[in-house]
């Protein structure tokens, strides 16, 4: 199959095959990065700006990376900087980076929803690197991608993620991505994080930690936010580490060779204990490492994808 | 689309393979310093089968790598004609080799170029050879096979066909006239 | 000054009249209607295949003058309102200054005689700017001509303070309108909250907030003996409640808009923003249990909450875009394509939705083909497809649910206290 999209907004409306496309591209990224020359021209001449309106060091960092690793240039914009904070909406800003000749901007937005919005208005590629709650679609497929490497499939795994998932861009892209390849997926967190209806994403719900490792092949430890608007149902954190934090006794009880992965950053003694985190279970500076490859992927197949499109636009 | 003609067979694939591996060990006077660095996709398949025939003549393995140039193409869009970027295997140092680039069809030249450029990256080799399994013409850079299988003059209306046991089931080359 | 319209179906439920027969129009009242009326007139409409009905009476519209007159004026929207068919209207208060004083109401009263190409009457409002705090004053507002209060937007969540309004508007005969909405319960949501708000990251709003609020109100009215009128209602467990409420003879009515019937929440799905109202698009059952209760007449009334916003405030961020959508231009052709269409009612049950009902709640001499009457009269070819643009709008906003989409029937003439306008595609 071919890849046709000149945007990567979701996991949510891409097919199976779309996203085996990517995985099996990234696996060939991967190899650059092995390589002493760490750098293919595909994207030469092309220009990546990495548009921020929500502070992230490692999102915007690995996307600068995989775009470098292409040959593109690449400009980054934060809000503190630009213009953004004069007023200038969302819309105006992406038209004037498209005046500028730019090729892909990857965003990260505090809104659900920016990313598709912003899409609609400008000819270049969106790549969404997290839109408030809703999804962060490069996220999943690196712990997707890093899971496969891992254990030779998706198909029939069961995956369990256990955190804020009410608030987590990073739980929605997973949730899509892995049950669309045939994983069992369960969600663990406290009651008030689960949002409504999460079971019609075909996935299981439980509030028990250890039920959701009983079975798991791997878990997916989402970063706690306590500092969010009072919305957190667990205000003490040792409270929450108690409940549903990772410890090495709880793997105990959990399958031999269990994977644990984290987005990062990690609260250390919130979500995990430091044994976890540095154990043998980790794969998580894995993630960060297949991170590139994979966003060299998308760059890359969004790139080609809009080159097309144009070029059928001016024939 | 209509089959015009078909150019090498089975057994005349075979043979033009053997003479080539005959021509790369004289050339390079033996196999030492030498590897094979076959361009996917087919052209991986074809250096595996030089490889097996050098073997054959001079009782030892020669290096073989294959090499995606995908990345390296100067045309993004012609590249989405590849299903999908694959690996880049050539697991040894090609600094100081005689390096012997593989390809089935040799047409525009634009995918040595890329072929070279990617190699590049990867090292420097003594020298850079070219062994093509069908020369059709209508070069677009100035690039010249070392080895070539056979020469077919085409028109830019035909397309040459490589078929491989390995990707299609059976060996052949045949010219494909379009419209 | 004399005109014919000839042989269209008339429909006046005020007056049981349903067929093929000729209206003629003199000085700016109807003075007839019969079979076979002598063609003596200055002008003749053919209306053979044509639906002949009072003009719309839409009990629920956001003019936004003063204040936003970037967005609409009593000029456009009233323009946009004959356009629809609608020949009167309800102007909700939530202007800048808002219609809570006798002082602000003859700014807009200045406005209308100024602007206004059609019959609009006014809804003040409750209390002072809205707040829900102080109550205005109710008897010189009634006294000054408004027919209606209502904080529409915000709802008056001081339990005694609406207790206390239902109180001074039994006694001056005024309906209340309610926005029922408790905003403890809504938060910040922007969609429906369930399996939507969930998969859109979105803040949800739940169908609680809308009907507590509506038992509440309910609750008051019935104690006071006042006349509410619950608006926009969007939720099953909402009509279940009015519906008990009028059962046991509490007086209650109340209106839905059209998005509520020809949409759900799965509309909401591309973000787009022309989707985003308050109360939101609920579910599919939801959807249909509105569209049972227009069917049944627990729901009296359709009307737009014809909300204009500027592409500023429309095109953005979904959580940041402003709540509602243009309807005027609209709701007729949208109720008979999704209503009538779909055997849901009849033409004579849509012209008493559209127009008797709302004018008998309001008080207000509307709504009939009687003889004497004003002229306020639509014709209206009812097989007649045509796709919502945004260029053809009069509204000064285009902010509709329907853009792209093709509806069934369209507004030919409208009469307007006799005055003619004609209307080509």
């Amino acid at each position: 199959m071919n890849w046709a999209r000149k945007d990567l907004l979701g996991l949510e409306e891409l097919s199976k095959e779309e996203l085996g496309l990517i995985l099996a591209t990234a696996e060939s990224f991967k190899e650059v990065s092995t390589r002493e020359i760490k750098k293919v021209p595909a994207l030469r001449g092309k220009t990546v700006v990495n548009l921020f309106y929500e502070p992230s060091t490692r999102t915007r960092v690995s996307f600068e990376v995989a775009a470098k690793r292409l040959s593109a240039d690449v400009i980054n914009i934060a809000t503190e900087t630009s213009s953004v904070k004069k007023g200038e909406t969302l819309i105006d800003t992406g038209r004037n980076i498209e005046a500028l000749k730019a090729d892909i901007i990857v965003m990260r937005h505090n809104f659900s929803g920016a990313a598709v919005m912003l899409s609609r208005h400008v000819s270049l590629s969106v790549v969404n690197a997290g839109d408030g709650w809703h999804e962060h679609p490069t996220q999943a497929l690196l712990d997707i991608f890093t899971l496969k490497e891992k254990l030779g499939r998706i198909e029939g795994l069961n995956v369990s993620i256990v955190g804020d998932i009410a608030h987590s861009r990073v739980a929605r892209s997973n949730i899509w991505g892995l049950t669309k390849l045939g994983a069992r997926v369960t969600v663990c967190a406290p009651k008030l994080l689960i949002p409504p209806a999460i079971e019609e994403m075909g996935v299981n719900v439980t509030q028990d930690i250890d039920e959701a490792l009983k079975n798991a092949d791997a878990v997916n430890v989402l970063r706690m936010q306590f500092e969010r608007d009072g919305e957190t149902a667990f205000p003490k954190q040792l409270e929450y580490f108690k409940e549903f934090g990772i410890t090495m006794e709880r793997l105990k009880k959990a399958k031999k060779d269990i994977i644990v992965m984290h987005p990062g950053p990690i609260n250390r003694g919130i979500e995990m204990s430091s044994a976890v985190a540095d154990g043998a279970h980790s794969v998580i500076l894995e993630q960060v490492t297949n991170g590139i490859a994979v966003r060299m992927a998308v760059l890359f197949l969004v790139a080609q994808a809009n080159e097309k499109i144009k070029n059928e636009n001016t024939d | 689309m209509r089959e015009k003609a078909k150019i090498l067979d089975k057994d005349a694939i075979a043979r033009t393979i053997i003479r080539i591996a005959h021509e790369i060990v004289e050339r390079n006077k033996g196999i030492d310093n030498l590897c094979l660095v076959g361009i996917r996709n087919r052209g991986v398949y074809l250096a595996q089968r030089l490889a097996a025939c050098i073997k054959n003549i001079e009782g030892q393995d020669v290096l073989t790598g294959s090499l995606d140039i995908t990345l390296y193409r100067d045309d993004l869009a012609l590249a989405s004609g590849q299903p999908l970027v694959r690996k880049t295997e050539i697991d040894f140092d090609i600094n100081a080799k005689n390096l012997v680039l593989v390809d089935d069809v040799l047409y525009t030249g634009r995918t040595v170029r890329a072929a070279l450029d990617a190699l590049v990256d990867f090292g420097r080799p003594k020298s850079i050879q070219l062994a093509v399994l069908v020369d059709r013409g209508h070069r677009e850079l100035p690039v010249r096979a070392d080895y070539a299988g056979k020469n077919i003059p085409t028109s830019k209306d035909e397309t040459v066909e490589v078929r491989l046991e390995e990707t299609e089931g059976r060996d052949e080359v045949v010219i494909i006239e379009k419209g | 000054m004399k005109i014919l319209i000839k042989s269209g179906r008339v429909i006046d439920p005020a007056n049981k009249i349903d067929g093929i027969m000729d209206l003629l129009v003199e000085d700016n009242k109807i003075s007839k209607i019969a079979r076979n009326i002598k063609p003596e007139a200055d002008k003749i409409i053919a209306a053979e295949n044509k639906m002949v009905l009072p003009g719309l009476v839409d009990m629920h519209v956001h003019l936004r003058e003063p204040g936003r007159e970037d967005k609409e004026t009593v000029c456009s929207g009233t323009q946009a309102a004959l356009r629809g068919g609608v020949t009167s209207l309800l102007a909700m208060p939530n202007t800048t200054p808002a219609v809570d004083s006798v002082g602000h109401l003859k700014i807009l009263q200045e406005a209308i005689k100024k602007g206004s190409r059609a019959n609009v009457f006014i809804c003040a409002a409750i209390t002072q700017d809205r707040c829900g705090q102080e109550i205005n004053d109710l008897t010189s507002l009634k006294k000054e001509g408004v027919v209606a209060i209502s904080d529409d937007g915000a709802s008056v969540d001081s339990d005694a303070v609406m207790l206390k309004a239902f109180q001074r508007a039994k006694e001056e005969k005024l309906l209340v309108i309610c926005h029922s909405e408790d905003k403890e319960l809504s938060r910040q949501g922007v969609v429906n909250l369930g399996f939507t708000s969930t998969r859109l990251g979105l803040r949800g709003i739940s169908a609680e907030s809308e009907y507590k609020r509506v038992t509440r109100d309910i609750t008051l009215a019935k104690e006071t003996g006042a006349r509410v009128h619950i608006a926009h209602v969007s939720c099953q467990e909402s009509v279940e409640i009015i519906s008990r409420a009028k059962k046991g003879g509490v007086k209650v009515t109340c209106e839905t808009a059209p998005h509520y019937f020809a949409f759900n929440e799965a509309a909401v799905l591309g973000y787009d923003t022309n989707f985003k109202m308050n109360p939101p698009l609920r579910s599919k059952e939801d959807m249909l249990a509105i569209r049972k209760a227009l069917g049944d007449g627990t729901i009296d009334v359709i009307a737009s909450d014809h909300a204009p916003h500027t592409e500023n405030e429309k095109d953005i961020e979904f959580e940041r875009a402003e709540c509602g959508v243009v309807g005027l231009e609209t709701e007729l052709a949208a109720s008979i394509t999704e209503l009538v269409g779909n055997n849901l009612f009849s033409w004579e049950g849509l012209v008493r939705a559209m127009s008797l009902n709302p004018s008998r709640i309001l008080g207000i001499s509307k709504g009939t083909l009687s003889a004497g009457a004003d002229a306020d009269i639509i014709v209206v070819d009812p097989d007649k497809a045509w796709v919502v643009r945004k260029e053809d709008f009069l509204s000064k906003s285009q902010n509709s649910p329907f853009l792209g989409r093709s509806l069934k029937g369209y507004v030919e003439y409208t009469f307007c206290q006799g005055k003619v306008h004609k209307w080509n595609s």
